[in-house]
C-alpha cells in the first residue's frame, strides 16, 4: 500500500506537484495519466526516494520513506528510459543487482526465457538495442518477485510483439495480488492492465477513481475518449 | 558490505576503461626519467614530489568531478535498490579514489624498487612521499566530487570549477601570498601567513615535503614560517592534521548535499 500525503514539489519557481494526495491500496492496479510534464515521473521519483519533497510525506505499507531505504526491497521499478552502465554485460548486470540484495532468490531465468533475451546475456549493455535494454529493465523490475511494481512508461520501446509480451507478464503480477502503478500515453494499456485511474494536471490530481466510472460518466465507449474529454474540459 | 560489491564493480569497470593503467604509466616512466638523471637519492625523490604536487591534485580534481556524470547511470541503477545513499556514496568515492591513490603508489614504487632507490633511501622519506600522494589524491577526488556534486546538472561549470580550482591553488595562490608578502611586508604578518598556508591543501603537501627533507632554502616564505613556528616535527604534525581536515570537510559536505539531492 502507498499512501502520499499533502505532497509538494517545486524545480525552481516551477510548481510541478502541489499537495498531491493519494492511496494506492494492496492488491490495485492503477494507471497514472496526464499530459507531458503534469507530475507523473516526479510522483513516481518521490515514492522510490529520488526526489526529495518540499512538503509531505510519502508511506509505503505504513512506513515513511524519508530517511528510509529498506522498503525499496518491496518495489520493482522499470524507468522511463533505460540506460545502465555501459561496460555491463547483460549477466554482470543481473548478478551485480543480485549481489546488492544479497543474493535472496530470484526469477530472473523465467523472465528473461520470457522476453527471449538468451542471446543478449553477453553483450555489453552500450551495444543493446533500445527494446533490449528495456527488457532488461523489466527483468531488473519483476526478478525478485516485489509486492509493488511502478513502471514508468514501460512499453514506448517496445515492438509490437515485445509490448504483448510485456502485458501478458503484468497481467500475471496483477492476478497474483501485486500493487501496481504505471503511467502512459497509452490509453488502450491502461485499459488492459489498470482498474483504476488517477488524472493529473499540473500536480495535482483532477479524477482518481475506478476506470468504468469515467468511462460511463462521459457517455463513451473506450478510455481514450473519456480521458480527452477530461483534457478538454481542464484547457477550457 | 554492500559498499564493497559496489566498489568492485567500479574497480572492474575501471580497468576496462583502461586510461587508470594510463595514469600508472605516467607516474612510472616519470619517476624512471627522473631518478634515472637525478640519481637514486633525494634530489630525484624531491623532484618525484614536485610533479606530485601538481599532478595528484590535477587529476583527482578532474576525474572526481566528472566522474559523477560519467557513472550516471550506475548511481540512477543503484539508488532504486535498497540501499542508503550513504553507501552509495562512499561506493562510488572509494571506486575512484582508491585506484587513482594505488595508480601513484604503484607508478613512483616500481622505479624505486629496480633502481635500488627504495633500499638506499631513508625509508622514513619515501613513506613520507607515498602517504601524501594517497592523501592528496584522497583529498583531491574528494574536492572533485563535492564540486561534481554542487553542478550535477551542468558539467561544464563543473569541470571548469574543478580546473579553476586547481589553478589557484596550484599555481596563482603562491603568486597571492608573494603579492601579500611584498605589499605588508613591514607589519608582523607571520600569523596571517601561517593561516594562509593552512588554507591551501597543495601547499601544506609542499611543506611537509621540504620539513621532511629539511631543504629551507626552498622552503618559500610560508615553508620558513612554518619552520620558524612549529619546527619540524611539530610542523609536519600540524600541517598533516590539516590536510586531514582537508579531506574531511568536502566529502562530509559531499554526502550532505547527496542525500538530499534529486537525481
Amino acid at each position: 500500500m502507498i499512501t502520499i500525503k499533502g505532497l509538494s514539489k517545486s524545480f525552481g519557481s516551477q510548481t510541478v506537484l502541489d499537495k498531491l494526495e493519494l492511496v494506492l491500496p494492496k492488491g490495485q492496479a492503477t494507471g497514472i495519466v496526464g499530459p507531458n510534464g503534469s507530475g507523473k515521473t516526479t510522483t513516481i521519483k518521490t515514492v522510490l526516494g529520488l526526489v526529495k519533497p518540499d512538503e509531505g510525506e510519502v508511506l509505503v505499507d505504513g512506513i515513511e520513506i524519508s530517511g528510509n531505504w529498506e522498503y525499496r526491497n518491496k518495489i520493482g521499478y522499470m524507468p522511463q528510459t533505460a540506460r545502465y552502465p555501459e561496460n555491463m554485460t547483460v549477466n554482470e548486470l543481473f548478478n551485480f543487482i543480485k549481489e546488492i540484495r544479497g543474493n535472496i532468490p530470484s526469477v530472473e531465468q523465467r523472465l528473461i526465457q520470457h522476453f527471449g533475451l538468451e542471446a543478449e546475456l553477453n553483450k555489453r549493455m552500450r551495444t543493446l538495442s533500445g527494446g533490449n535494454r528495456q527488457k532488461v529493465g523489466a527483468v531488473l523490475s519483476m526478478m525478485f518477485n516485489p509486492d509493488i511494481l511502478i513502471f514508468d512508461e514501460p512499453t514506448a520501446g517496445l515492438d509490437p510483439r515485445s509490448s504483448v509480451q510485456f502485458k501478458r507478464l503484468v497481467k500475471d503480477q496483477k492476478e497474483e495480488g501485486k500493487t501496481i502503478l504505471l503511467t502512459t500515453h497509452i490509453m488502450s494499456e491502461i485499459e488492459e492492465l489498470a482498474d483504476y485511474l488517477i488524472f493529473i494536471v499540473e500536480g495535482k490530481i483532477k479524477y482518481h477513481g475506478p476506470m468504468d466510472a469515467l468511462i460511463k460518466k462521459h457517455k463513451e465507449q473506450r478510455l481514450e475518449g473519456a480521458v480527452a474529454k477530461l483534457m478538454e474540459e481542464e484547457a477550457a | 558490505m554492500k559498499t564493497l560489491t559496489i566498489l568492485k564493480y567500479q574497480w572492474k569497470d575501471l580497468f576496462r576503461g583502461k586510461w587508470i593503467i594510463g595514469y600508472a604509466l605516467i607516474y612510472w616512466l616519470i619517476s624512471d626519467a627522473l631518478i634515472r638523471f637525478g640519481g637514486a637519492g633525494p634530489k630525484a625523490m624531491l623532484s618525484i614530489s614536485n610533479i606530485m604536487l601538481l599532478l595528484v591534485p590535477l587529476v583527482g580534481m578532474i576525474y572526481g568531478s566528472l566522474y559523477l556524470y560519467q557513472s550516471r547511470e550506475f548511481t540512477k541503477l543503484l539508488l532504486v535498490q535498497p540501499l542508503n545513499r550513504k553507501t552509495i556514496f562512499w561506493g562510488l568515492y572509494g571506486g575512484l579514489a582508491i585506484p587513482l591513490a594505488a595508480a601513484f603508489t604503484f607508478g613512483v614504487t616500481v622505479p624505486m624498487v629496480y633502481s635500488g632507490m627504495l633500499f638506499s633511501m631513508a625509508v622514513h622519506s619515501i613513506l613520507m612521499i607515498l602517504v601524501l600522494g594517497i592523501i592528496l589524491s584522497f583529498l583531491f577526488t574528494g574536492i572533485g566530487f563535492w564540486i561534481g556534486l554542487k553542478y550535477f546538472e551542468d558539467r561544464i561549470k563543473g569541470l571548469g570549477f574543478a580546473l579553476v580550482g586547481w589553478l589557484f591553488l596550484a599555481i596563482l595562490y603562491d603568486g597571492l601570498v608573494l603579492l601579500a608578502i611584498f605589499i605588508l611586508g613591514d607589519y608582523p604578518i607571520e600569523k596571517p601567513m601561517l593561516a594562509m598556508s593552512m588554507l591551501n591543501p597543495i601547499d601544506l603537501a609542499r611543506i611537509i615535503v621540504l620539513l621532511e627533507f629539511d631543504i629551507s632554502a626552498l622552503m618559500g616564505y610560508t615553508g620558513a614560517v612554518f619552520n620558524r613556528f612549529f619546527g619540524s616535527s611539530l610542523g609536519i604534525v600540524v600541517a598533516s592534521l590539516s590536510l586531514i581536515s582537508w579531506t574531511l570537510v568536502p566529502l562530509l559536505r559531499g554526502t550532505s548535499r547527496f542525500k538530499k539531492m534529486d537525481l
